[in-house]
């Protein structure tokens, strides 16, 4: 692959908390390398900041291997950048080219707020999990992996629900702002596996209701998050979630 | 939203089929509307299917009032828009139901104004017509009628254009939206909807052109 530098035009939201009104800036950055990772052309843009005497420009970032979803930019009108099933970490800069100018913004949602800059509050998700993301087992020894039979498709099914990162790109890129995809990854992941069986009905209540109280939209199918997704969860989930919904609702004891 | 939107689906399925009668003056030129007028009296003049009406309606309202407030309310969820908006995830169509929506409502209040209240209330441009002794109103004189200008085909062939695409995606989300989820019925329901939003519009959209182009009437 070849290697290249480039020099880039950054539009950058700058905001200073969730009180203000936050507008673009723009900055050059020289010389970055192909094969930078976006982060690390936004830490070689913070050091010149910093040098010049500016504040750096906030941003979330943790393993930077595209595993714990805290990266979370819309860069020129797609969240996680132009890369399919990508993170913004593991966006690189090969994918940009000399001259490019770059846009880029916080997720957008009402129910996910901008703490500073490039930061939004996404603990909506926090709550929603809280709401019955979970099972109660007792604790003790850890059972024999094969003690209880699973069937094949629903292991892989759940196991691909489970792949959500909970990074909230499927919010940012819904014209809705809802977060169904997200919610009904973490439903299917439960509802598909024994284990999830006894809190089955509470919990898809439950997490819906949070949702709706945290201030989400309501789905309408146009399958923007799947299609920006980093890890490629499906709309089939929504559907399922829709069916467990339905489900619950007709035969929940409350 | 979903189950309005398939009790809709299935009303146009029964008036594409009663409307799609005008064409039996294809194959019998001295028919001049006959198995028309007749299905139109039918379904004009039976108590059971003028309940049906009414229901039909409620439907329609209700749908349209769902559609206005999901379409409000989501909006509203987020406060400050996008610098550059994501296009490339989703079909243009699909995030622009309410647009749609609203296209094939002001084509609807034209065309009851056509043909419903005319039908059912003032009878204006409306002759009888007298078969095996039973007179009824010459529906088929009064489409050949109002299918003489071509702005009123235009505006036809428009709402009917936006009915394909409002259909191409409200089909198969209404029956994700119920729950349908395995992926051999959810492949075959999107084919029949884009299969579905084509064939309705076209039929539709053939009916006025057939009357101006003189194939019928």
């Amino acid at each position: 692959m070849e290697h290249y530098h480039m020099n880039l035009n950054l539009k950058v939201w700058r905001q200073k908390n969730s009180n203000t009104k936050g507008d673009f800036k723009t900055y050059q950055v020289k010389n970055i390398s192909s094969e930078m990772s976006f982060l690390e052309m936004f830490d070689v843009l913070n050091e010149q900041l910093i040098t010049e005497g500016e504040e750096p420009v906030a941003f979330d970032h943790d393993c930077r291997e595209g595993i714990c979803g805290m990266c979370s930019m819309y860069i020129n009108g797609k969240p996680h950048g132009p890369w399919q099933a990508n993170t913004t970490c593991q966006l690189h800069m090969r994918a940009f080219k000399d001259g490019d100018t770059i846009v880029v913004e916080p997720w957008r949602a009402n129910a996910f707020p901008v703490i500073k800059d490039l930061t939004v509050n996404r603990s909506a998700f926090d709550r929603i999990i809280q709401a019955g993301g979970y099972i109660s087992v007792n604790t003790g020894n850890a059972v024999d992996g094969n003690a209880l039979p699973i069937n094949k498709d629903n292991a892989d099914n759940s196991f691909a629900a489970a792949m959500c990162i909970g990074c909230g790109a499927c919010v940012a890129a819904c014209k809705n702002s809802s977060a169904m995809l997200f919610l009904s990854a973490k439903v299917s992941h439960l509802a598909l596996l024994p284990q999830g069986e006894p809190e089955r009905k509470s919990r898809v209540m439950n997490m819906v209701a949070q949702m709706d109280k945290e201030g989400f939209g309501a789905c309408t199918n146009t399958g923007a998050c799947e299609a920006t997704c980093p890890k490629e969860i499906s709309l089939t989930n929504i559907a399922r979630l829709n069916s467990e919904y339905l489900g619950a609702s007709l035969s929940a004891d409350k | 939203m979903g189950l309005t939107g398939i009790s809709l689906v299935l009303f146009l399925i029964v008036h594409a089929g009663i409307n799609a009668c005008i064409f039996a003056d294809l194959v019998d030129p001295d028919e001049n509307g006959a198995m028309f007028n007749k299905a139109a009296h039918f379904m004009g003049s039976t108590v059971l299917i003028r309940i049906m009406e009414i229901g039909l309606f409620a439907g329609i309202l209700l749908h349209i009032f769902q559609g206005y407030l999901l379409t409000l309310e989501n909006k509203q969820k987020r406060a400050v828009g996008y610098a550059v908006t994501y296009k490339d995830g989703s079909k243009w169509y699909s995030r622009s139901m309410g647009l749609l929506g609203t296209l094939i409502l002001i084509f609807l209040i034209l065309h009851l104004y056509h043909f419903w209240v005319s039908a059912r209330f003032t009878h204006q441009g409306l002759d009888p017509v007298t078969y095996n002794g039973i007179e009824m109103h010459n529906m088929f004189a009064l489409m050949k009628a109002t299918f003489s200008e071509w702005w009123i085909i235009a505006v036809y062939s428009a709402g009917c254009i936006s009915l394909a695409y409002h259909l191409a995606h409200g089909f198969q989300s209404a029956f994700r939206t119920l729950g349908v989820y395995n992926n051999r019925y959810t492949l075959m329901l999107t084919s029949i909807g884009y299969a579905y939003s084509i064939i309705i519009a076209l039929v539709f959209i053939l009916m006025p052109v057939s009357f101006k182009m003189g194939w019928i009437g």
